[in-house]
C-alpha cells in the first residue's frame, strides 16, 4: 500500500489529481444541481420563515466550507511546518481564495436572510463577528503569500498566521455554544441530538435531503477547486526557479 | 418557478450572488491554470532548447 506521503512530490500529485479531476468535477456540479434545483423548486416553505428557507441550501454549505476550508489549510500548514512539503503549503495557498469566496457568500446571504427575519442586515452577534474576523484573517493569508517573493519565507510566515486564524475558525463554529447570546442560531443540522432524532430545532427532513445533498456537492466543489489550483500553483513555482535559473545564466 | 411570495427579492438574490460568485471563482481557476500550464511549457521548451544550442557551442 502506497504512503500518503507519495503526493508530497508534486509530479505524483498532478499525475493522480489529474486523473481524479473530472470525477470530482462531474460530482461536484450533479450534486450541487440536485441539491440546489432540490431545494429551490421541490421543497415547501417553512411555517414561520415563508421562503426565506430556500435560502438555506446556499447558506449552510457555504458557511460550512468557509470553516472547513481553513481547517484543511491549518492541517495542510502543520504539514509544512513539521515535514516541509512544498505541495502542502501550496495547496493551502490554493485553498484560501475557495475558503475566502465561500465565506462572502455566507456573510452575503446571511445578511439577505437576516433582514427580513431578524429586522437588520447586521448584528454584532459572536456568529456574525467571528465570520467577519475569519473573512479578515482569509484576505490577511491570501495578500501575506503576494507580498513574500520567497516561497519557504511566504510559506512559513503563512503558516503561522493560519494557526493564528484557527481560533476564530474555531469561534465562527462554536460561538453561540460559548456565548449562548446574539441573534444567530445555534447548529441545527449536524447537531448530535438534531441527527439522533430530537424534533426541537431540528431541520425538517423535507428540508434536510436537499440540504445534505447541496452540503456534498460544496464539498466536491472545494476539493475540485483545490486539485485544480494546487495544480496551478505547482507550476507557477517550478515556473519561477526556472525563470531564476535562466536569468542566473 | 415556485411563488416565493414578498421574499421573492431576498431569495433571488441569495441565489444570483452566490451562483455569480461560485462561476467567477471556477472560471478565474480554470483560466488561471490553462495560463500558467502554457507559460510553464514555454519556460520548459526554452530551457530545452537553449541548452542544446549551449552544448552545441560548446562541443
Amino acid at each position: 500500500m502506497s504512503s500518503i506521503w507519495e503526493y508530497a512530490n508534486p509530479k505524483k500529485f498532478i499525475a493522480t489529481t489529474d486523473r481524479l479531476l473530472p470525477w470530482v468535477s462531474a460530482l461536484a456540479l450533479g450534486l450541487m444541481v440536485l441539491g440546489l434545483v432540490w431545494g429551490f423548486f421541490f421543497t415547501p416553505d417553512d411555517f414561520r420563515q415563508g421562503s426565506t428557507v430556500k435560502i438555506i441550501y446556499i447558506h449552510v454549505p457555504s458557511a460550512m466550507m468557509a470553516i472547513n476550508a481553513w481547517a484543511m489549510m491549518l492541517v495542510a500548514s502543520l504539514v509544512w511546518i513539521v515535514r516541509r512539503h512544498h505541495v502542502s503549503a501550496l495547496a493551502a495557498r490554493a485553498a484560501a481564495p475557495i475558503g475566502a469566496v465561500m465565506t462572502v457568500i455566507a456573510l452575503a446571504t446571511g445578511a439577505i436572510w437576516g433582514q427580513p427575519m431578524w429586522g437588520t442586515w447586521w448584528e454584532w452577534d459572536p456568529r456574525l463577528t467571528s465570520f467577519l474576523i475569519l473573512f479578515l484573517f482569509y484576505l490577511g493569508y491570501i495578500a501575506l503569500w503576494s507580498a513574500i517573493e520567497d516561497d519557504d519565507t511566504a510559506a512559513d510566515l503563512t503558516s503561522i498566521l493560519c494557526l493564528v486564524g484557527s481560533v476564530f475558525a474555531l469561534l465562527s463554529r462554536y460561538a453561540v455554544n460559548f456565548w449562548n447570546q446574539g441573534l444567530h442560531q445555534g447548529a441545527s443540522v449536524l447537531r448530535a441530538g438534531a441527527l439522533a432524532g430530537d424534533t426541537e430545532e431540528r431541520v425538517s427532513n423535507v428540508f434536510a435531503t436537499p440540504l445534505f445533498i447541496s452540503m456534498a456537492g460544496f464539498l466536491m466543489l472545494f476539493i475540485a477547486l483545490v486539485f485544480l489550483r494546487t495544480q496551478t500553483e505547482i507550476r507557477a513555482r517550478r515556473m519561477r526557479a526556472l525563470l531564476a535559473r535562466e536569468r542566473m545564466q | 418557478m415556485p411563488d416565493l411570495g414578498k421574499y421573492a427579492e431576498a431569495v433571488l438574490s441569495s441565489y444570483a450572488i452566490s451562483l455569480g460568485l461560485i462561476v467567477a471563482l471556477v472560471v478565474l481557476s480554470v483560466l488561471r491554470a490553462r495560463k500558467v500550464k502554457a507559460q510553464l511549457a514555454e519556460v520548459e521548451a526554452r530551457g530545452k532548447t537553449g541548452g542544446k544550442a549551449q552544448e552545441q557551442a560548446d562541443g
